[in-house]
């Protein structure tokens, strides 16, 4: 009974995103187009006059799709917040829900966003000329890789909201994940870069994932080796977020 | 079960060095309504937190319900109504959506939700409001979709934070009528309030709380009566005479307030009758116009500032 009760009430709160965005479609459609712009801005306007060998698209495209899941932890942080501060989490607080559906509905929801973003984002760079070469599997394998990157960011967005879910750490966070995202290879090959900025970009966990595509893709900049680190880098920071936000939500009242 | 609907010993909370509760008792019987009347920060918010399972307390025994809130938590949720503070409900969603959500979460089934949700809005003249979502409800719209939110369950505890604050008469009137019939329905409320005509209208029993801690209970008659005497008021027409008035009548100054605005002297005595009859020679005798001289039981408005006051007085000393 009392695990129908907890798919049923996982389901209630996905619904509950759901019919946020049925009310909110115009926010849902920037979401997913501006990381399309981002596309296109650096694919005609930034590219070219980068040391990369093959089509300039062929390895921004991997590295946007990439970017796009570390700044879906933005865009988790703020519902996150906004929920608590609307007081609506008390509410469900007070009710002899599942513990955790409120989490598992907002999980639910930024992957899915998420996951429609990736595919959004795989037509724009097939209409632009980007290709990938390494056939269906492999092309799962990749999504799979930036959906596990997500999911990590996802608990780290939670985290942050949870334990100082201000307005104004939002926009911090909203700010700060720009250099993080600049400070990888999506965008342009360390080995362009001077030799600390290329160390720091090489440790970058977005940078393992960004290679590891690239490999599963065919696209320049792919190593095979990499896989095993963006395995591993997305595990390792939901190992400790996710316990943290989980934690962290079940003692709201202390 | 002959338990209490709610019971709270010793209750303690700290946040930070600020103690919000300082061993605050609380006895609810079954089927009444209880009043928590204190001052701004004199921790009502934080009681109705913990007995609602959003807080724990630090220490001291609370139960719900007949169940412990921080070991069956989960029990006392089945059982309880949350009417908080400020509103919790879902801005971007519509008062139906809201409703059928929660009636869901209480695990009513799909259709017993959307049923229940109909049969609120109705209740709370909410049925008209079609598609539009909470953000552009008005006050008072709100506040009934946060108490409607609160029934979802028919609860057997209710708790309601300052439930007509931000209201207009009517609205508030409106609340008052809904939490009479619920309690003739066997409901237990548990209302905090800063209007104490409300809680002299709704409360079977009042706790007077200030900081922490109960500083009085009891029936609101018997808090009116332990806060003292009856009075008697005297309206003097000329207002230049106001001092002299008070001088005159033949009571101790000590209990005596005199509101120059209202032109009134208010003062405390013990032999009804008599003490009029000399209030009214005295006047008569100085020849001090009276507009009014009536004899009255304190307010409880008095009864409050009294308590809390002497409190505060006793502290400072
Ligand atoms: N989360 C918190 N962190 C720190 N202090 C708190 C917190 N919640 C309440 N307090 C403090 O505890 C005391 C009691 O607050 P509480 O909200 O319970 O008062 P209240 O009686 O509901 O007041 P009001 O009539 O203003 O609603 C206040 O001094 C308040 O500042
Ligand atoms: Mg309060």
């Amino acid at each position: 009974m009392s695990a129908a009760y907890a798919v049923s009430d996982c389901w209630t709160m996905t619904r509950r995103e759901l019919a946020h965005w049925a009310r909110q479609p115009v926010q849902v459609l920037v979401g997913l187009v501006f990381p399309v712009m981002m596309l296109l801005m650096f694919g005609y306007l930034v590219g070219g006059g980068r040391a990369v060998d093959g089509p300039y698209v062929d390895y921004l495209v991997p590295g946007m799709l990439t970017l796009t899941m570390v700044f879906g932890l933005e865009g988790t942080m703020t519902a996150v917040t906004r929920d608590l501060r609307k007081g609506v989490v008390d509410r469900f607080r007070a009710m002899p829900m599942t513990d955790g559906a409120v989490l598992v509905g907002r999980a639910a929801a930024d992957m899915l966003q998420s996951a429609v973003g990736l595919l959004l984002l795989t037509g724009v760079g097939h209409a632009i000329g980007w290709r990938a070469h390494g056939g269906p599997g492999a092309f799962l394998g990749a999504l799979g890789l930036l959906l596990l990157l997500r999911f990590a960011m996802l608990w780290i967005g939670i985290f942050l909201a949870l334990v100082a879910g201000r307005p104004e750490l939002v926009q911090a966070v909203q700010i700060l994940v720009w250099p993080v995202g600049f400070l990888s290879n999506a965008f342009a090959s360390p080995d362009a870069m001077p030799g600390w900025l290329g160390t720091a970009v090489e440790w970058n966990p977005m940078s393992a994932t960004a290679t590891a595509v690239r490999a599963l893709l065919g696209n320049p900049g792919g190593e095979p080796g990499h896989l095993g680190a963006a395995l591993l880098w997305p595990l390792l920071l939901l190992a400790i977020f996710f316990p943290l936000a989980v934690r962290r939500f079940a003692r709201l009242g202390t | 079960m002959t338990e209490d609907a709610i019971l709270v010993e010793g209750a303690r909370k700290r946040f930070g060095e600020k103690n919000a509760l300082d061993g605050l008792d609380l006895r609810v019987a079954r089927g009444t309504v209880h009043g928590l009347l204190g001052p701004n920060g004199a921790g009502k918010t934080t009681t109705v937190r913990i007995l609602a399972t959003l807080l724990r307390h630090d220490d001291g025994l609370v139960r719900v319900a007949g169940h412990d809130v921080r070991t069956e938590a989960r029990r006392v949720r089945r059982r309880i109504g949350l009417l908080g503070q400020y509103a919790a409900l879902d801005e971007e969603l519509d008062g139906r959506q809201n409703l059928e959500m929660f009636g869901r979460l209480h695990h009513l089934g799909a259709r017993g939700a959307t049923a229940r949700a109909g049969a609120l809005l109705e209740r709370f003249g909410l049925a008209d409001t079609g598609r539009t979502p909470v953000k552009r409800y008005s006050g008072g719209m709100r506040r009934r979709l946060d108490l409607a939110a609160s029934l979802v369950t028919d609860p057997d505890v209710l708790f309601l934070d300052e439930p007509t604050t931000g209201l207009d008469p009517r609205g508030r009137g409106e609340v008052w009528d809904s939490v009479r019939s619920l309690v003739g329905g066997g409901t237990t409320v548990l209302l905090t309030t800063q209007y104490l005509e409300e809680a002299d209208r709704l409360a079977d029993r009042i706790s007077v709380v200030d900081r922490g801690r109960v500083v009085a209970d009891g029936t609101p008659d018997a808090l009116k009566t332990r806060a003292g005497a009856d009075r008697i008021d005297v309206v003097v027409r000329d207002a230049a005479r106001l001092d002299e008035a008070a001088a005159v009548l033949p009571f101790p100054a000590a209990g005596t307030d005199v509101d120059r605005d209202r032109r009134r002297i208010s003062v405390p005595v013990h032999d009804r009758m008599a003490s009029l009859a000399a209030t009214v020679r005295a006047l008569e005798e100085a020849g001090i116009e009276a507009e009014d001289v009536a004899l009255r039981r304190p307010t409880l408005d008095e009864v409050f500032l009294r308590l809390t006051g002497e409190r505060t007085a006793e502290v400072a000393a």
